[in-house]
C-alpha cells in the first residue's frame, strides 16, 4: 500500500540527489532528531524533567 | 536536501505536537493527574511517623517536593510546557524518520512516511513497553538510569532488528534481525522493587493503553505528515 503511488518528488534526472548527499543528509537529520529526542525525553536535570514530565509519561518513556 | 528535511521535520513536528497535546488532554493527562493524587496520598500516609507532633502546624510541612526544583504550576503553565515538549518530540521523531528514509533511498512520500512511522512505533513504543510498560506517576520502579539505558538499548536493537527483517532479502539477516529484537527481552528489563502501586490497577491498565495509542499516533502521524511535506518542498525546489 505504501509504495503504490510513484512519487512526483523523485523525477528522473532533475533533483534526484546523489548517493553521498542522501546518506550525509539522512545521517545529519537522524543525529539531529536523536539529540532532540534525548534532550526532551531523557535529559536528567530536574528542570528539564519537570517541564517535560507529562510528555515523558504519556509516551511511555522511563521517568522519575 | 538537508534543508528540505529539516523544514519538513519542523512543519510536521508543529502539527504532530498540537494534535498529540489535544489527544493527551483527553486521554493520558487526566490519568496522570489522578495517579498523582494517589501518589501524594501514598506519600502522606508514609510520612506521619517522622512528623507526629504539632497538630496546629499541620499542613506546613505537608508539601513534599523532590529536591525543591522548579516545576510548572498545575493548570495552564503545566499544559503549556507539555505542548512545548510535545512539539519538540514531534520535530525529533519527524527528523529521525526522514533521516532514515533519506539514507535508505527511494521516494519520500506520505505513504512511505506512514510505513516508516509505524515501524518507528514498533521499535520505540511497542517493543520497549514489553519490558517497561508505560508508568503512571507513583509506580514503583528500578533506578532511573538503568531503565533509561535498557529502554534506549531496546529501541535501538528493535530498530536495527526491524530494519534487517523488513529491508534485507537474505534469510540469515532476517533471522539475525529477529534475534536482535528479542535479545533485550532475554536480558530483561530492570525489575521494580515491588509490584504494588498506590493507584487502582484498572487506572494503570487504562494508562498503558492510552499511552501506547498516543505513541502510535505520534510516530505514524509524524511519518505521514513529514513525508507529505517533504514531497511538497522537494517538488518546489528543483
Amino acid at each position: 500500500m505504501a509504495a503504490s503511488t510513484l512519487s512526483p518528488a523523485l523525477r528522473p534526472g532533475s533533483s534526484a540527489p546523489a548517493h553521498s548527499t542522501r546518506i550525509i543528509a539522512g545521517a545529519v537529520a537522524l543525529a539531529f532528531g536523536l539529540c532532540l529526542f534525548l534532550a526532551t525525553g531523557f535529559a536528567a536535570p530536574s528542570l528539564i524533567h519537570n517541564a517535560t514530565h507529562d510528555t515523558r509519561h504519556a509516551f511511555g518513556l522511563p521517568c522519575h | 536536501m538537508l534543508k528540505s528535511i529539516i523544514l519538513s521535520a519542523f512543519g510536521a513536528g508543529l502539527l504532530v505536537g498540537v494534535v498529540l497535546t489535544a489527544v493527551q488532554f483527553f486521554t493520558t493527562e487526566p490519568l496522570i493527574l489522578q495517579g498523582e493524587v494517589y501518589e501524594r496520598a501514598g506519600e502522606a500516609a508514609a510520612m506521619p511517623a517522622d512528623s507526629l507532633p504539632h497538630d496546629h502546624a499541620a499542613g506546613t510541612a505537608e508539601h513534599h517536593h523532590e529536591e525543591d526544583a522548579w516545576e510548572p504550576a498545575d493548570g495552564f503553565e503545566r499544559s503549556a510546557y507539555t505542548l512545548v515538549a510535545n512539539l519538540l518530540m514531534g520535530v525529533a521523531v519527524s527528523a529521525m524518520i526522514l533521516g532514515v528514509m533519506a539514507a535508505k533511498g527511494g521516494p519520500i512520500t506520505a505513504g512511505r512516511g506512514l510505513a516508516f512511522g509505524v515501524a518507528g512505533f514498533f521499535a520505540a513504543g511497542l517493543l520497549p513497553s514489553l519490558g517497561l510498560s508505560p508508568e503512571l506517576p507513583g509506580t514503583a520502579a528500578a533506578e532511573i538510569t538503568s531503565r533509561q539505558v535498557w529502554w534506549l538499548g531496546t529501541a535501538l536493537a528493535s530498530a536495527i532488528g526491524l530494519g534487517l527483517v523488513l529491508l534485507s532479502p537474505a534469510w540469515w539477516s532476517k533471522l539475525a534481525g529477529v534475534l536482535l529484537a528479542v535479545l533485550p527481552h532475554v536480558i530483561g528489563a530492570p525489575e521494580p522493587p515491588t509490584l504494588e502501586a498506590a493507584y487502582p490497577a484498572a487506572l494503570g491498565a487504562e494508562f498503558v493503553a492510552a499511552s501506547l495509542v498516543a505513541s502510535a499516533l505520534l510516530w505514524s502521524l509524524a511519518g505521514a505528515a513529514s513525508g507529505w511535506l517533504y514531497g511538497r518542498l522537494a517538488d518546489r525546489r528543483s
